[in-house]
């Protein structure tokens, strides 16, 4: 499941039964179709959902936001979920540990997951309230953000793009791999922002006989297209090879994209997101936080800012990026972004992997640049953008967070301004 | 007359910046519903700053956005659902014909009184729900009627957008007249039975938003299907606000029936006249709310076997509840649906042609709905140890619309004498006293986190705020 955060566990997406209402807005929201129902409940399948959030706000009783820790092996079938009358108790760390989870797993790419802390100290600790990532991020985009169209092919009427170009944009020979997809939609109007995703539907049917369902790609390129004044868009997709378990396995829609060929065409739905946009006026300033493919809305809006500086159209806004990855060579973008000049973009690479080196994460280069990002933070014109995997979320806002309170900020104004004016946006998976 | 600016003032996806001729019709409509809701709205509640949500666009990003603003300044947005060029129509007889963008002229008249009809509803429930903010249990409590009432106020706005768009003069005078008829105005009242009874207090309320905000959502769902795709499309958006309405509703009767439980397990005792004295409203009366506020609205299908439903269906103006998902010819055509009559002093039930009984079939799948509901609610009192449960009337019990209308029934349904209904109408429906008593613990209690003592606090705050989160703002 996309939102695995450490090998052999996942946090399974469930809906309380007592709470529920059974009013279907969720099963008519969700992207990829992961909620259905029987005449008794309304579930989540575990094996398609994402994370997406799309269904939590609309949800008009708070039903559906429930996580619980699960191993995998053990997730809860959706035939399970049916019969429930009450929700089931969170697995127990003793549970957690016999069902073989390590407590320490999870080490993917730049982001160190979040530790969890265990019952003993939760109860040694005077109790403070847990902290909540996700409560920051913000539902508007900024006030200056063009307007997004969105799902204009919607699953039920998808469009067809033609494969224009795809290629290997990390080091070849390494086992992660990443590319860089050109998607053309011809003349069908398909108008996107930086920062909104699209979905691609692989070809043929799930093991169950039913179609696949869409997976979301983030637009890599800027508004005016990956060739300026093209109708094409661009994705970074990587390739995944083996699960969050590290065991083998093909992932249907990604190995599906990264062995398309030019000329070939494509099932697309969207576009989505209409939050995660880019400021437009011309002294904003954007700070970038990402992991491996989360870097796909940082190129694009990178490459629309450096479009318009080179038109002479932009007031010095400043451009901060943070970028992780396990080794350079797994860094998608890794060459093009060196030769990005330094008084354009300010960039901070967190390698987590590299031999004989200590293991860096997006987060402490965070904190190493604590002095120039609480000047950011002050600044109301600034922007935050955290994409990547789900494991990066908590410990970058933490970070952002301390480096607040360290500059003698209020984190609650602060990350509640930041929300409210629509200048702290976190898309994980 | 001041002009509006239709993409800040009206959020919408129907472009309306760019069409003249609705813009005008809009100019001239909107300062009488900015007056209505002056006059009919929630009482004394024009300088609150109320935490609403408020639909900016249909994606699900945009139409849940949460802030506090005062009511009169609500974006009454129009929305569609996206759209699908090449939807189909799926139903009746001129199924795989393609979806209607314009008003088939054979189907006009019709068509208006369709949405005439559920466009009356909206503004009815604010009118008579607007007394109840200077009576709500809590804050959190408040926060919810005003969101019902400003989306009920969307609503009407919704329906008033496909009467000026699509039927001309015709149009514009009938949206003139949603905002003249009045709920319970003996001269000029609205449409439909339900919407001219009083909402008198907020037990009242809570099954008003679980049984006939559910009416609604059926209505909704059928109106959904059209093969006249703006207004299927309009509908649709208006189900994702629905669920709020109900949930309302369900979870405050839920709440009332905690509050009661914790009572009757302090005290011991499952005595009506103790529970009341301890301030909490004995089962017994929310059974006889739950009586008639279900018969009440079963009404609302109308009658059940009628031309017109037939006509409906077979014209695509109208579909049946989830029509997608059903496997038949969806065509309907010869085959047929029981329905229930009295006879000789026993109910009956006999075969009548399918296409006429689509009253009935949309009535049946809202009971079906609405049980389950009910069922959750005696979830509360297992889980609290009391036998009692709450059980739904008959079908035929105190109807007033259809073949049932007028026969006197117990509420298991037996046909029973005009002696024995006037001897037990106040055991099975609510009776002046059960009102007075339910009317004399309606005070208002307002300080964050505070509840009346006759209905327990929330599981849950709104959009994950605590309970106890300053949902309403006096100005
Ligand atoms: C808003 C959003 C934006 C996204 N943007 C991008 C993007 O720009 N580029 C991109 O490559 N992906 C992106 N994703 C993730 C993408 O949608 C797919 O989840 C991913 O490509 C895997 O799909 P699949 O069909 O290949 O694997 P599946 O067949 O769905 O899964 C196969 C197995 O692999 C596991 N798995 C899935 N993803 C990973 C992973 N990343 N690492 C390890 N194991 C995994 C699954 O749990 C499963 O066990 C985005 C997701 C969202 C929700
Ligand atoms: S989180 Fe996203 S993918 Fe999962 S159920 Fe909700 S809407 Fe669907
Ligand atoms: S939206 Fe919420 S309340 Fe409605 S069916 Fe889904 S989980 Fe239940």
């Amino acid at each position: 499941m996309d939102m695995a955060v450490e090998a052999g566990v996942i946090k399974q997406h469930l809906i309380d039964p007592e709470i529920c209402i059974r009013c279907n807005t969720c099963e008519a929201t969700c992207p990829v179709n992961a909620i259905t129902h029987d005449d008794n409940n309304y579930v989540v399948r575990a094996d398609i959902c994402n994370g997406c959030m799309a269904c939590i706000s609309p949800c008009p009783t708070g039903s559906i936001d429930n996580w619980r820790t699960m191993p995998v092996v053990r997730a809860y079938s959706i035939e399970e979920q049916f019969t429930w009358e009450s929700l089931p108790a969170e697995l127990s760390p003793e549970e957690l540990e016999a069902a073989g989870v390590a407590a320490d797993t999870g080490d993917e790419a730049g982001a160190a997951p979040t530790p969890v802390p265990t019952q003993a100290q939760a109860a040694a600790e005077p109790v403070e309230p847990v902290f909540n990532s996700a409560q920051y991020g913000a539902t508007v985009p900024p006030w200056s953000a063009a307007h997004a169209y969105t799902n204009l092919f919607p699953p039920k009427s998808p469009t067809t793009a033609t494969v224009v170009g795809n290629f290997n944009c990390t080091e070849a020979g390494f086992d992660s791999e990443t590319h860089h997809i050109v998607l053309d939609f011809g003349v069908v109007p398909f108008p996107v922002l930086e920062g909104q995703s699209i979905g691609i539907i692989p070809p043929g049917v799930d093991a169950i006989g039913k179609r696949h369902h869409a997976r979301q790609y983030s637009v890599a390129s800027p508004r005016n297209g990956e060739r300026p004044g093209y109708n094409n868009v661009s994705l970074t997709v990587k390739r995944v090879t083996e699960d969050h378990q590290g065991d083998p396995v093909r992932g249907v829609c990604s190995n599906y994209v990264c062995d398309l060929k030019v000329g070939d065409t494509v099932q697309v739905v969207g576009p989505f997101g209409a939050s995660f946009l880019m400021p437009n006026h011309p002294k904003s300033h954007i700070v970038m936080i990402c992991t491996g493919t989360g870097s796909a809305p940082m190129r694009a809006m990178t490459e629309w800012r450096r479009r318009l500086r080179k038109s002479g159209k932009f007031e010095g806004g400043k451009l901060m990026l943070f970028f992780g990855a396990r080794t350079q060579q797994e860094l998608p973008y890794f060459g093009p972004l060196q030769s990005l000049p330094k008084d354009f973009i300010d960039i901070n690479l967190a390698f987590s992997r590299t031999p004989g080196q200590p293991k860096r994460y997006v987060q402490d280069l965070m904190r190493e640049r604590a002095a120039d990002l609480a000047a950011l933070l002050k600044d109301g014109a600034s922007h935050f953008y955290v994409c990547g995997l789900k494991s990066m979320e908590e410990g970058v806002v933490l970070a952002l967070r301390d480096v607040a309170k360290e500059a003698g900020l209020d984190w609650d104004t602060v990350g509640a301004a930041l929300k409210r004016e629509g200048r702290l946006h976190l898309e994980t998976y | 007359m001041s002009t509006i600016n239709y993409s800040e003032k009206i959020p919408n996806n129907v472009n309306l910046g760019e069409d003249r001729t609705l813009q005008r019709a809009l100019e001239g409509w909107q300062p009488n519903f900015i007056n209505w809701w002056d006059d009919v709205g929630p009482e004394g509640s024009t300088n609150h700053e109320v935490y609403l949500r408020t639909a900016v666009s249909v994606d699900p990003q945009g139409w849940a956005q949460f802030g506090h603003v005062k009511m009169r300044d609500y974006r009454w947005g129009i929305f569609l659902n996206p759209g699908d060029a090449n939807r189909e129509i799926h139903f009746g007889d001129h199924k795989g014909e393609k979806a209607w963008q314009d008003v088939p002229g054979e189907h006009r008249a019709n068509l208006r009184r369709i949405i005439v009809t559920q466009g009356d509803t909206e503004p009815a429930s604010v009118e008579q729900q607007r007394h109840l903010g200077l009576t709500a249990p809590s804050m959190y409590d408040l926060r919810n009627l005003f969101q019902i009432n400003v989306e009920e106020g969307r609503h009407l706005w919704a329906m008033v957008y496909l009467l000026h768009k699509h039927f001309g003069r015709d149009g514009r005078e009938e949206a003139e007249a949603l905002l003249q008829r009045t709920s319970g105005d003996e001269n000029n009242p609205r449409i439909l039975g339900a919407f001219n009874e009083r909402t008198p207090d907020w037990l009242a309320f809570f099954m008003f938003t679980y049984f006939t905000d559910r009416d609604g959502k059926f209505q909704l769902s059928a109106l959904a299907e059209s093969a006249f795709d703006p207004l299927a499309r309009t509908t649709k958006f208006m189900l994702t606000e629905e669920a709020h309405h109900m949930f309302v509703g369900e979870s405050g009767v839920s709440r009332v029936l905690a509050r009661t439980a914790q009572v009757m397990n302090e005290l011991k005792t499952d005595d009506a006249q103790k529970v009341r004295a301890a301030g909490a409203i004995d089962l017994g009366t929310i059974q006889r709310y739950l009586n008639f506020h279900y018969s009440v609205t079963i009404d609302l299908f109308g009658a059940d076997q009628s031309s017109n439903a037939a006509i409906f269906y077979s014209s695509g103006l109208k579909g049946r509840y989830e029509e997608g998902k059903r496997t038949d010819d969806h065509v309907l055509k010869g085959q047929t649906y029981k329905v229930l009559e009295v006879k000789d002093g026993q109910l009956v039930e006999k075969d009548v042609p399918m296409l006429n009984a689509l009253n009935e079939v949309l009535r049946d799948d809202f009971i079906k709905d609405s049980v389950a509901g009910v069922g959750r609610w005696n979830k509360v009192l297992e889980k609290a140890g009391i036998p009692t449960r709450l059980v739904v009337p008959h079908k035929a019990f105190n109807r007033q619309i259809g073949a049932l209308a007028g026969i006197k029934m117990s509420p298991e349904g037996r046909v029973v004498n005009e002696v024995e209904w006037a001897a037990r109408k106040n055991e099975w429906l609510p009776s002046a006293e059960d009102f007075a008593f339910v009317a004399s613990l309606m005070g208002r209690v307002v300080e964050p986190g505070k509840f009346a003592g006759w209905i327990s606090p929330p599981v849950m705050g709104i959009n994950r705020q605590p309970v106890d989160f300053e949902y309403v703002r006096f100005g």
